[in-house]
């Protein structure tokens, strides 16, 4: 056994290659030693100070953080003003991953039940590169697009639909003076860009279904649509739920898109920037950045018990 | 095989679904050469290579450029390392809190960008350390783990156990093992991992406007720019050559791992 070992060379490493074989634990230490040391002290111990920060409160006259513990600054999340905050941006990730999961179904299952050889790198690339394309050139194409001088108004007045856009903007709620500074705009932005994050899962769920389960619905009579919500929905739904976490965690967590494209109402992601920046405010902004980790955690549980880590 | 042709509806769903990906992408590419500077016009009054120029004589954006490069080199270096590690241990032997440390390792990147940014500025302001490039390369490379650490654990699982073990029953050291069978069974999914996690850190900013105070990478520069437009030809071209570098490392990393089961750069 280790005798070969011995036999081959003498020296410190050796002796070291010795001691790792004879005692897994030890080198199962030097392997998970520095990324827990990492992960554990600058990670962890980033998310202990920012959960203690959230306890402690802000002193109004001065400024000054006072370093007792209190929960002030969560009960200040519930005030009208803050809890809107927290309202609008989950209803606004949670149409951001309907939407996200609609537009993205097709091209996930074309990508995965007919794409074959070439088309199928087609696909793969068609999804891969607008998702690692630059996060923020992707916002700027936006901000070029729905620009008053840009290239959709150009389009729709080209085909004299203009009258459309403006009855639509005139909405309330989701409407405003142009696209780019509506909650419109600032939805269709999301989508764009956190869409293949919920494709990729959806078509992973999607290529593990049989097709001829397919085949056997349709032999028993059933309509496209009926074997769409009986059959393939069920089967692709944990891929579903798996994208959902990262368009639901992503829109949670974001304060760069309604910044630039959308209303002066603020975001959880624009809270915490602002809280932090500007006011100096760090405790309220801990208690604001508590609300997407206990959401993704409730997301997370739920996602876990309809089995949604499988499709990962 | 009966009908294995995709139905017309499904056709046009899926075309329309790529074309609203790929088209606002390949706007930014029209834009660089336009001669209009003073607005977003459309369509542009002219096309011109002048903006090129300027870009390449602008010190501010190639301070960014090498600051961005530096950052995401090291980021890169330390999550490489890191991320084997944890992989190698967490894929070649069960132990207590194996789910834990794998979990561990996944939640930079579950929890929202926000919230990693405001956990490290709030450490930073209880332990006073003062923001500088390591503060950004700290940031960077937490979150950067898990690219490789993903990569890294599905070649682990691939390659067989039974190679190590023949390799050391053969007399091998465990150092040789690494270097003679490990290492290149690794070798391409470390080197995927590792420029994913460059194209990750390049673009970072979310968590980045938290722990840079002053300094301006890259996408920090491309961020002011877009919320206070001074320079809109330079900022045209350098969103152009951003998305040209960003590219070739995905490209690159598709074809390493071209024709394996798992293919680089699911989930970023």
């Amino acid at each position: 056994m280790s005798t070969a070992a011995h036999s081959a060379a003498g020296g410190p490493l050796a002796r070291l290659s010795d001691a790792l074989w004879r005692s897994p634990r030890l080198l199962l230490a030097i392997l998970l030693g520095p990324p827990l040391l990492w992960l554990g002290v600058i990670y962890l111990g980033s998310l202990f100070a920012l959960l203690l920060q959230s306890f402690f409160s802000i002193d109004h006259f001065t400024g000054m953080v006072v370093r007792e513990f209190t929960l002030r600054t969560y009960a200040e999340l519930f005030t009208p003003a803050n809890f809107d905050i927290i309202v609008r941006t989950v209803t606004m990730a949670a149409c951001v991953t309907l939407a996200s999961a609609i537009i993205g179904f097709p091209i996930a299952y074309y990508a995965a039940r007919y794409a074959r050889g070439r088309w199928r790198a087609a696909f793969y690339l068609g999804i891969m590169m607008p998702l690692w394309s630059s996060y923020l050139v992707k916002v700027y194409a936006w901000k070029l697009i729905l620009a008053k001088e840009g290239i959709l108004n150009w389009a729709l007045d080209g085909i004299h639909l203009q009258w459309v856009l403006d009855a639509y903007l005139s909405l309330p709620v989701v409407g405003g003076n142009s696209l780019s500074v509506s909650p419109t705009g600032t939805f269709i932005v999301f989508v764009y860009v956190w869409m293949p994050f919920m494709i990729l899962p959806m078509q992973a769920a999607l290529e593990r279904v049989p097709v001829s389960m397919l085949e056997a619905s349709g032999d028993l009579g059933a309509q496209p649509g009926q074997t769409f919500r009986h059959v393939l929905f069920p089967l692709a739904l944990p891929g579903v739920v798996a994208g959902s976490i990262f368009t639901f965690s992503l829109t949670l967590g974001d304060y760069i898109i309604p910044q630039i494209i959308g209303t002066s109402r603020l975001f959880i992601g624009q809270a915490v920037y602002q809280h932090q920046g500007v006011a100096g405010n760090i405790p309220l902004a801990a208690a604001f950045a508590v609300v997407p980790i206990l959401i993704m955690g409730l997301y997370l549980w739920g996602a876990k018990r309809m089995g949604a880590f499988n499709a990962l | 095989m009966h009908s294995d042709r995709a139905p017309l509806g499904l056709k046009i769903a899926a075309a329309a679904g790529l074309a609203f990906l790929h088209l606002p992408i390949l706007l930014i590419f029209v834009y660089a050469f336009t001669t209009e500077e003073k607005s977003y016009q459309w369509p542009p009054p002219g096309l011109t290579l002048k903006w090129f120029a300027v870009t390449w004589n602008r010190p501010d954006v190639w301070q960014a450029l090498m600051l961005s490069l530096k950052v995401a080199s090291v980021a890169t270096l330390v999550a490489m390392v890191l991320g084997t590690l944890c992989a190698a241990a967490v894929s070649r032997s069960k132990f207590f809190g194996r789910e834990t440390v794998s979990l561990l390792v996944i939640l930079p990147i579950a929890l929202p960008g926000v919230v990693t940014g405001i956990a490290l500025r709030s450490a930073f302001s209880l332990a006073d350390v003062p923001f500088s490039t390591w503060t950004i390369v700290l940031g960077h490379a937490t979150f950067c783990v898990v690219i490789v650490y993903n990569n890294a654990v599905a070649r682990f699982r691939r390659t067989s156990g039974s190679l190590i073990e023949a390799s050391m029953d053969l007399g091998a050291t465990y150092f040789q093992t690494l270097r003679f069978v490990i290492l290149p069974n690794i070798a391409t999914a470390l080197v995927v991992g590792g420029m994913l996690a460059f194209a990750l850190s390049f673009d970072e900013v979310i968590v980045t406007t938290f722990t840079s105070g002053q300094q301006q990478t890259l996408p920090i520069w491309m961020l002011e720019e877009l919320v206070r437009p001074r320079q809109r030809p330079v900022t045209n071209v350098v969103a152009m050559v951003v998305v040209l570098v960003t590219l070739l490392p995905i490209l690159g990393a598709y074809y390493l791992t071209r024709g394996t089961d798992t293919v680089a750069g699911q989930g970023k």
